[in-house]
């Protein structure tokens, strides 16, 4: 008995004395010491050489003359669109963001097509940047785990994206404000806050698929090309093929088909689009950014019987994206567990 | 206590069916210059990954001070130093700020790192370009900010990959002489890997000769000649001419042998361009020279043939193939 209660408070003393060792360490926050976790080191390398990099500043530029464009058409569209409004449809802040006069489109649909680009762009060259210039074994033989240096670089490209996609949006709502006089409710202001947040999500996408092809390919050139190559096809040849696939299985005539058949027809559509991470963007924005929008499939002649035309609540609205936005998640999360598997096996040479 | 600081027990490592790394069996103690030498190619740079944990060995296992390095690889690289071959360094950023980012990722305080950068680039001949971006840098300038960059975390043990390569004479000498200077004063144990020979001759207290993933020999340059050659004869090269009296013109062979008979264990004795080669089973070049002086004639030149590193190199080259 005494044997057993001596070895407990050995292990006890044992406990006290890694605790004790583990102070000193830096915690993941950083210390009063000015001690910060190498995790955040490295976020912080990452975020200032995004910030100093030209390519972001092209980037920035390209996106800020897109959203000021935007601005522009919704701004000389407002007037029509206030007009032939209806009393139901009150969301005149959130057309901000969606309407346009046809010269342009708005600035939704820009964001759709830019995010993609500015993900590839912020990680075609995560890693095999750092190996070219031999710095991610020097990096490495450092008291460090392998990890840190992926999620970094991951972490470090989204708060960048962040910060830029909050600051856009918030400048548009200002702008917005000025102009138009009208300031937005709290359900507008919470949609555009989904909305910049799916937005980070999207773009979180295409930023792990290209930090995958970084790690993939030892060309920045080639992973860079790998990546638009994959956002070519997704955005134009994936829905030809879907509505080569659609065609060929329609009735050649339309008229004597059955309406399961249609539907099916429909559903099938659907289903294939769905697998496209963009297409999955622009349904969840039209969503969010359009509360009268009440599905995203067909609707019967008797689902809609009794419905009272009106916008949905932003819960309703968000509970209809709810399976794009999981779907858009998990694709991100795919594409992260991707190129964390192949980081960690990768056989770290000096060049 | 035993004072080994890297053990390395039949480390192998295979790539498909290439074995990098074969059976390795390596000790190397506190305070030692070990010069790890071979052809490009043999394996050293494998061999370096797995101590620091970076690599997986096949089979065999890597102790650094004691520790696992492929179970704890993060305190092993608390403890080692490491200038891969060609270091790299962020050509945006100035060679401070490149060592400040080191320091920070061993959770060294801003303040001391500061002090800490500034004295280092002071001691390796930088603090003139503390503030100039490494993309300007040249070859010489970032290998020794490679150095500063290794020293900055305070290692134990410091492992240089090719650390020479692509610098001029001038530049090697110093760099040895810098990491030498480090080692006796911090007594820091350094691996040095290399391919050049002579480099390893100058600095390494150990040579161990790594050829094919394979270890053919290790120990100082005398053990190792002792190893390679003890089956070998001696040979002492000397050059005699007759005095000037005398009218003959040149020392025959056979008044040669006729001189040096009462010493015993001469082999054999050639001549090639006027210089006499004489082999033996034991060290007589002492001898040789006594009795040489002692006949009369003049003896203008005695050379005992000693094996450096380089043929020993060679000879473990061809003996590797």
């Amino acid at each position: 008995m005494t044997i057993f209660i001596t070895n407990i408070l050995k292990e006890v003393n044992k406990m006290k004395r890694i605790a004790h060792t583990n102070s000193t360490l830096p915690r993941w926050f950083g210390n009063p010491y000015g001690v910060r976790h190498p995790f955040w080191v490295i976020v912080q390398k990452e975020i200032s050489d995004h910030l100093r990099s030209w390519r972001f500043i092209i980037m920035l530029t390209l996106i800020i003359l897109t959203g000021i464009g935007s601005i522009y058409t919704a701004l000389t569209g407002m007037g029509n669109a206030i007009k032939s409004a209806n009393g139901a449809d009150t969301f005149f802040f959130l057309k901000l963001f969606t309407i346009s006069d046809g010269t342009m489109p708005s600035f939704f649909v820009f964001m759709g097509f830019l995010g993609p680009l500015l993900g590839i762009s912020l990680g075609f060259d995560a890693i095999n940047s750092e190996q070219n210039r031999g710095t991610l074994s020097r990096m490495l033989a450092q008291p460090i785990h392998r990890d840190y240096v992926i999620n970094a670089k991951f972490t470090g490209a989204i708060l960048v994206i962040s910060a830029m996609f909050f600051a856009l949006a918030f400048l548009v709502m200002g702008i917005g404000l000025i102009t138009l006089g009208i300031p937005p409710n709290a359900e507008e202001f919470w949609r555009i806050i989904f909305f910049i947040i799916l937005n980070i999500f999207y773009v979180a996408f295409w930023l792990n698929l290209s930090i995958f092809f970084s790690i993939r390919f030892r060309q920045p050139a080639t992973a860079a090309l790998a990546g638009i190559a994959i956002w070519l096809f997704l955005t134009i040849f994936y829905p030809l093929i879907v509505n080569l696939i659609i065609r060929g299985l329609s009735p050649s005539n339309i008229e004597f088909a059955s309406q399961q058949r249609l539907i099916a027809l429909n559903q099938l559509h659907t289903v294939l689009m769905r697998l496209l991470p963009n297409q999955l963007f622009s349904d969840a924005t039209t969503t969010l950014l359009m509360p009268n929008i009440r599905s995203l499939g067909p609707l019967t002649q008797e689902q809609l019987y009794g419905a009272i035309p009106g916008p949905l609540p932003l819960s309703q609205s968000l509970l209809l994206v709810w399976t794009q936005l999981t779907g858009l998640v998990a694709a991100t999360i795919t594409c992260f567990v991707l190129s964390y598997v192949s980081f960690m096996k990768k056989e770290i040479r000096s060049r | 206590m035993d004072n080994t600081v890297i053990e390395l027990v039949n480390l192998t490592k295979k790539y498909g069916s290439f074995t990098a790394v074969d059976g390795l069996n390596l000790k190397i103690s506190k305070g030692e210059i070990f010069g790890l030498l071979g052809p490009n190619g043999a394996g050293k740079s494998t061999t370096i990954l797995t101590i620091l944990g970076l690599t997986e060995p096949t089979s065999g296992s890597v102790q650094v001070c004691g520790i696992n390095s492929t179970s704890y690889p993060v305190e092993v690289k608390r403890k080692i130093g490491y200038l891969p071959e060609d270091v790299g360094f962020y050509d945006n950023r100035t060679g401070l700020e490149n060592l400040m980012f080191t320091a920070h990722l061993n959770g060294i305080p801003d303040i001391e790192a500061t002090v800490l950068a500034e004295q280092l680039l002071e001691k390796v001949g930088l603090s003139d370009s503390l503030k100039k971006k490494t993309g300007n840098y040249s070859r010489g300038m970032r290998q020794r900010l490679g150095l500063a960059d290794v020293l900055i975390k305070n290692p134990e043990i410091i492992v240089l990959d090719e650390p020479t390569s692509g610098i001029d004479p001038n530049g090697v000498r110093e760099f040895l002489d810098l990491i030498v200077g480090l080692s006796r004063e911090k007594g820091l144990t350094v691996l040095f890997s290399s391919h050049n020979l002579h480099q390893v001759q100058q600095v390494c207290d150990r040579v161990g000769i790594f050829i094919n993933g394979k270890l053919l020999g290790v120990g100082n340059i005398q053990s190792l000649s002792q190893q390679l050659f003890n089956n070998q004869l001696f040979v002492v090269e000397v050059s005699v001419s007759q005095p000037p009296k005398i009218n003959v013109a040149k020392v025959s062979v056979a008044q040669l042998q006729k001189i040096l008979l009462p010493i015993h264990g001469i082999r054999k004795i050639s001549i090639e361009n006027d210089v006499f080669r004489i082999e033996s089973d034991t060290d007589i070049s002492a001898e040789i020279a006594k009795i040489l002086i002692n006949s009369g004639l003049i003896l203008s030149y005695l050379h005992k043939k000693e094996y450096g590193l380089d043929d020993i190199y060679y000879q473990y080259f061809e003996g590797g193939k």
